[in-house]
């Protein structure tokens, strides 16, 4: 299991959009992946989770991942936030 | 004029939220929600209850696929992407895994279990913070609705006939309802709920209709049938307007429609045609654009291609040096959506006077004449190679028959050059041996420093184009800081000197055989195009606002007389003003 934090620089944060993307690209890997912001953890490949996390632009979050391939995923997603337009 | 009085008859004004601009003035629709009650009951047969939800949400799941591909096609991509925020909801594992958990541990109906744990999820999005992730909630109601209606039996969506033109008004609009809209006969939204960022806002917007929301509790003063203005621009709606303002508001109907229908009929008649003179010369009208959201307004106004695509936004928007992947899903994005159309790409062209701190680019005295744009490439070459990599890998994605343009900003000598295209030779080769793989590209370079206009010759050599930067080659050619506002008057565009330097470029990088645009505002100035077009320029690239009358421009004009008038001014003109009289006579 590994754990990266990212600050979230997108102008409107996880809203429906972002949050929809990055919610479906989430799910096309097998392993387990959690947002964690403070002490809220949310299931990232929910969609509800991650919007129901309130995370807007300048919030430090943590993508934790566990599983197959746990690095790589990781790498990925942190870098697919990193691009989140909207 | 508000005044005491029954409101039902005095003009009154009310303020809402300005969500979409725009004037309409018609009758009252009052569009009800639909409300589906739910009652709790106790099931015996957990399982079948249970299936029962998963057929229901299977059925959303149609219901919102065709849905997506409706409302995409009329309405954009913005509102499908709603659309598809709904489908991921509607088969969140969350969602359905508490819906599940609550039938079986309190055995109770899929609609009550439904409607309890949305409820959680309503109450969770209340308590946050950012007002957009609030207004969520309405996405989340209408997916509630949609599964819960056909829990109920319901097939087939809310097909609602909308019989006359008017001005719908609602206490809230939710895509499932809106995407059914005959969009012909809505002349604007009012609701009582929402603001900029919900649904009926964005709906309107892209629909190019006014619409005030938030207006509150007041709305239900507003009666059917009854005629309403509706000033999206102010965010005001006025019942029972008096003579006077009505009036003033039809003219301002009017005004605007003869506008649209202005451009309506200069686009129509314009868009598709080639940019040709009336005696067969033809110039490339392309557009120039700061990042790949930019490209709607290109496209939509009819560009041959882009002529420069800045990269600086990659580099500014973040506070942490753009990755190679990033920078290649951006340039990716732009090459895929311009299709066969050709694309230059110009490389990092920064300096001091932004402000990058990761960067760690000192403050000089003279920025413009500093450690910017190549200068910094050349020397922190990791960072050149990371673009150059991203470039060659994104130029797969061309389908322009020349490939991807790679431009270098401010070269000044055929050494800088000729390192940059050692460094692009070294980027490709490390990523053909790794075998990623890489598109066709041409290499050019933006003349925009005097000594390179003066050596172009030299340069059209060892290029496969140029594109001229007409607001650098003023800045360096008549010496003047053009962000000095002390100096302003003497940065000026028709300076003989400067037109000389564009028609010297042009006639040497022809002689090579290499064509030669221009992509400073000077490009998009209809008193100079007849001038640059008369000296052959091969492409004009402008802001996409300045396309179609180009376009139009150029084939209005006779390439002969263009070219007579631009030997006239550069043999002749000895100020701006003499250049001014020359151009003036024209035509």
């Amino acid at each position: 299991m590994i754990e990266e934090k990212v600050i979230i620089k997108n102008e409107t944060g996880l809203h429906a959009r972002p949050a929809a993307n990055l919610v479906k690209k989430a799910s096309t890997y097998p392993c387990v992946l959690k947002i964690k912001k403070g002490d809220k953890e949310a299931n990232l490949q929910s969609m509800l989770g991650v919007l129901s996390l309130g995370v807007s632009k300048g919030d430090e979050v943590s993508i934790i991942a566990d599983g197959q391939d746990e690095e790589e995923t990781l790498k990925q997603l942190v870098d697919f936030i990193n691009h989140l337009e909207g | 004029m508000e005044t005491e009085g029954d409101v039902e008859m005095e003009e009154r004004i009310r303020t809402g939220v300005a969500a979409a601009t725009g004037i309409a003035i018609g009758k009252v629709l009052i569009w009800k929600n639909r409300v589906l009650p739910v009652t709790k009951r106790t099931v015996t047969d957990c399982e079948g209850e249970k299936d029962r939800y998963r057929e229901a949400v299977a059925a959303a799941r149609r219901e919102l696929v065709e849905l997506r591909s409706k409302v995409a096609g009329k309405l954009g991509a913005a509102e499908g992407e709603i659309i598809e925020a709904h489908l991921l909801m509607a088969e969140d594992p969350e969602l359905t895994a508490g819906v599940l958990q609550k039938i079986t541990e309190e055995k109770v109906n899929a609609e009550y279990a439904l409607e309890s744990v949305i409820h959680s999820y309503e109450a969770l999005l209340e308590g946050v913070d950012d007002p957009y992730l609030r207004e969520r909630g309405a996405d989340l109601r209408d997916v509630k609705t949609r599964i819960i209606r056909l829990l109920q039996g319901e097939k087939g969506q809310n097909q609602v006939k909308i019989e006359k033109e008017c001005i719908v008004v609602a206490d809230d609009l939710v895509p499932s309802e809106t995407a059914q809209l005959d969009q012909g006969k809505v002349l604007g939204f009012v609701t009582a709920k929402g603001g900029m960022t919900s649904h009926t806002a964005i709906l309107a917007r892209s629909l190019g209709i006014p619409a005030v929301v938030g207006l509150g509790e007041e709305i239900s003063q507003l009666a059917e049938g009854k005629l309403l203005i509706v000033d999206g621009a102010q965010g005001v709606v006025i019942s029972q307007p008096s003579a006077d303002c009505l009036r003033v508001y039809q003219e301002k109907q009017e005004k605007a429609r003869a506008e649209r229908a202005r451009n309506y009929r200069r686009l129509a008649a314009v868009m598709g045609e080639e940019a040709i003179s009336k005696d067969g010369k033809r110039v490339i009208i392309a557009a120039n654009i700061g990042a790949p959201v930019d490209i709607e307004q290109a496209l939509a106004h009819g560009c041959d291609g882009i002529g420069l695509f800045r990269t600086e936004f990659l580099y500014m928007s973040k506070n942490h040096l753009p990755t190679e992947e990033e920078q290649f899903a951006a340039y990716r994005e732009v090459l895929e959506k311009m299709g066969e159309k050709p694309v230059i790409i110009r490389t990092l062209d920064i300096g001091g006077d932004k402000h990058l701190p990761y960067l760690q680019l000192e403050e000089e005295s003279n920025p413009a004449l500093g450690y910017r744009a190549i200068r910094i490439c050349l020397d922190q070459t990791a960072i050149f190679q990371t673009q150059l990599r991203a470039m060659l890998r994104a130029a797969v994605y061309t389908r322009a028959p020349g490939g991807l343009q790679i431009m270098f900003p401010m070269i000044s000598s055929l050494q800088e050059l000729r390192a940059a295209r050692e460094i692009l030779a070294e980027a490709k080769s490390a990523l053909v041996s790794s075998g990623i793989k890489v598109g066709k590209i041409q290499v050019g370079m933006m003349i925009e420093i005097p000594s390179a206009a003066l050596l172009t010759g030299a340069f059209a050599k060892e290029v496969d184009f140029l594109s001229i930067g007409t607001n650098d080659l003023i800045q360096y050619t008549l010496a003047v800081d053009r962000m000095n506002g002390k100096v302003a008057k003497v940065y000026d565009e028709y300076h003989p000197a400067v037109l000389r330097l564009v028609k010297y470029t042009i006639d040497m990088a022809h002689a090579e055989g290499k064509p030669v645009g221009i992509c400073g505002e000077t490009a998009g100035n209809p008193r100079l195009i007849p001038v640059l077009f008369g000296m052959g320029v091969d492409e004009l690239s402008m802001n996409p606002g300045r396309l179609l009358e180009t376009r139009d421009l150029v084939r209005s004009m006779n390439y002969k007389a263009a070219k007579d008038l631009a030997e006239k001014v550069i043999m002749m003109a000895e100020t701006s003003d003499q250049v001014k009289e020359y151009i003036a006579e024209f035509k």
